[in-house]
């Protein structure tokens, strides 16, 4: 196997775009661990409800309209259904134990895998990009997807207007106020329900958007969730979790060590990743940019 | 379960009468266990003892699993890992081995708990409640990765097909033999496990789950007794996962997958995780409900998911719990 520089910069531009899409997905689940206290275990599934929804609407309007209809809608009906997740069942569990917190988002990924299975069946689904984003760029004197630079564009942009929303809005800072002293906030007469609500639906339109971001590339299939949701993991194990800036790093990190561990064993990049969890577990039992957790 | 405290007023002539209850309602329920392949193969099918050998492998699985989650608790979503290595590694070495059934049956859960030290070790490590869920379904995960990808020694997606088992439990004619070898492991891993959570160290390690922070203060090593519990619970689930291989004969990455751990999740919250027997129930419910569901329907996980949302919503203490609650009511009435 030839390692030559071309390779390298390949495998590291292909990296970044895979860590652009694990950010999308980790800062959502981070948003909800930090202001609410709940690991969304269902995490994934919002991902691939965005994929199957594109899917969906790339069918349906055919044409290089679709896909920019998918990257917008999907999104949406995916945080609709977020929101109505969050109001319908995971409001009532909030004072409960963690146990039962889990368990709840953890039933959710049966649920909605099978309601998958109900609406688009068992096959694997594809999904094409318009012509504008198909192509390739040369870049000294290297081919590039233009996609990668599509999906990295569009982390970056996320991760920018999550900061200023979070740092420079009102909402913003509540919901920050709110993720250290939820009682606090409500006494101040803000609506924290209401904020619950906000983020989940932001968390999941975040998710949303990174299934439709992912779907060109991949082939969809039933349990891309659980794949998704186990990198997020790690994502979130290395980063720590409840940190924006740590679900950042820890994508950035294990965006790379994937892309780098396919050259070397192709089949088993996913050990690396692993690997990575078990040492950050050893050495820095809280992530690289986590808090000691104060739950029990 | 058990009625400890009749001390009351009447004392001996009630403790009595209850033994006497006790004792016959042991009897009643051993007839039961052995009447039962024999009723079935001759009145109904063949068929019914296959599922009553699949309720006995659950249950072994659930109440093995309730150590972690219920005296423990630890919520493990990975514990497909450990059915799945005692499975796969007993049916490893009856296949690309010599090795006779009886020792395959000794190692393969041992295989199970060193899967469980090496997991355990990473979960318990961390502390809080996430965490503990988080790892334990990645690291669950990565087991059903390997030995799906692994081909040349797991044979993938294939799965492991044509298990010998001896003749004298084979299931080619008959299940009973089987039947009969399942239910005295059952019974003898049970009455292990019962030893155990009544044992100091079961009641430390439901000290532990019930103040961790104070018993870590009076200088209790909170992680080791959880490791321990967790390696005690990966071999007992082990045992579940070779008793899976010799019924089925064959073992595919299927049981490893993350499902799996989610199904004994269920049965646990299903039967009630704090009372010993709880799991049994809610093992013996599932696999009853799967079997009867499954001819219907492929859409088996949205019942899961569903039923998993109204436990957690409306009955956290499980099926058992709402029982126990309502006999305490009717006693106490009764008291009035």
């Amino acid at each position: 196997m030839a390692f030559d520089s071309s390779m390298l910069f390949i495998q590291f531009v292909s990296g970044l775009s895979r860590a652009m899409v694990l950010f999308l997905m980790a800062s959502g689940l981070t948003l909800i661990f930090g202001v609410m206290k709940v690991i969304n275990f269902a995490h994934g599934v919002f991902y691939m409800l965005g994929a199957y929804i594109a899917f969906t609407l790339t069918a349906l309007l055919t044409g290089p309209l679709g896909f920019w209809a998918a990257i917008v809608i999907a999104p949406t009906v995916v945080a609709l259904i977020g929101g109505l997740v969050e109001i319908i069942l995971l409001r009532r569990i909030y004072e409960k134990e963690h146990l039962l917190q889990i368990l709840l988002t953890y039933s959710l990924i049966f649920v909605f895998n099978d309601a998958v299975k109900l609406l688009w069946g068992e096959e694997m689904r594809i999904v094409s990009l318009p012509k504008i984003l198909s192509g390739f760029v040369t870049l000294f004197s290297h081919r590039f997807p233009i996609y990668y630079f599509f999906i990295i564009t569009i982390g970056i942009l996320v991760a920018l207007l999550l900061w200023v929303f979070l740092s420079r809005t009102r909402i913003g800072k509540v919901l920050r106020a709110a993720a250290e002293h939820k009682d606090m906030v409500a006494l101040l007469g803000y609506d924290v329900g209401g904020l619950f609500t906000v983020v989940f639906i932001i968390a999941t339109w975040l998710g949303g958007l990174a299934g439709a971001v992912i779907a060109p590339t991949v082939r969809l299939s039933l349990g891309m969730d659980m794949e998704i949701i186990i990198e997020c993991f790690i994502v979130a194990i290395v980063g720590g979790l409840g940190s924006i800036w740590g679900a950042l790093l820890g994508a950035l990190i294990t965006g790379q060590i994937y892309a780098f561990g396919i050259l070397i064993v192709p089949n088993y990049a996913m050990a690396f990743l692993f690997a990575l969890a078990a040492l950050i577990i050893i050495f820095r039992p809280n992530g690289l940019l986590g808090k000691p957790l104060q739950t029990g | 379960m058990e009625n400890r405290n009749p001390t009351n007023s009447r004392g001996k002539l009630q403790h009595t009468t209850n033994t006497f209850y006790l004792v016959s309602g042991w009897i009643v329920i051993g007839l039961v266990l052995v009447a039962l392949p024999f009723f079935m193969e001759y009145t109904i099918s063949q068929y019914y003892v296959y599922l009553a050998i699949k309720v006995i492998v659950w249950v072994l699985f659930a109440m093995s699993f309730n150590i972690v989650l219920g005296y423990g608790g630890m919520m493990s979503f990975g514990h497909a890992a450990f059915f799945g290595v005692g499975a796969y590694s007993s049916s490893l070495l009856l296949v690309k081995t010599s090795c006779p059934m009886v020792l395959a049956f000794v190692i393969a859960p041992f295989a199970a708990a060193a899967a469980g030290v090496i997991i355990g070790y990473f979960s318990v490590r961390v502390k809080g409640t996430f965490y503990f869920a988080v790892i334990t379904l990645s690291f669950a995960q990565l087991a059903y990765i390997l030995a799906f990808k692994w081909r040349s020694f797991t044979f993938g997606d294939d799965g492991i097909q044509g298990i010998e088992v001896p003749s004298i439990i084979s299931t080619d004619e008959t299940y009973i033999n089987f039947y009969f070898f399942a239910l005295i492991i059952l019974l003898i891993c049970l009455y292990l496990l019962w030893r155990i959570v009544r044992s100091p160290f079961g009641m430390m390690l439901m000290t532990l789950r019930e103040n961790p922070e104070r018993a870590a203060f009076v200088g209790i090593k909170v992680e080791n007794y959880r490791l321990i519990a967790f390696t005690i619970s990966a071999f007992f689930s082990g045992v579940a996962g070779v008793l899976y291989a010799l019924l089925e004969t064959s073992v595919a990455p299927d049981v490893l997958f993350w499902s799996m751990s989610g199904e004994v999740i269920l049965m646990g919250v299903l039967g009630g995780m704090h009372i010993f027997m709880g799991p049994a129930l809610g093992a013996t419910i599932m696999v009853l409900l799967n079997s009867f569901i499954t001819s219907y329907t492929e859409y088996w996980g949205l019942f899961l998911g569903i039923t998993l949302i109204l436990i957690v919503l409306f009955f956290p203490k499980g099926v058992t719990g709402l029982i126990v609650e309502q006999y305490g009511a009717l006693k106490g009435r009764k008291k009035r």
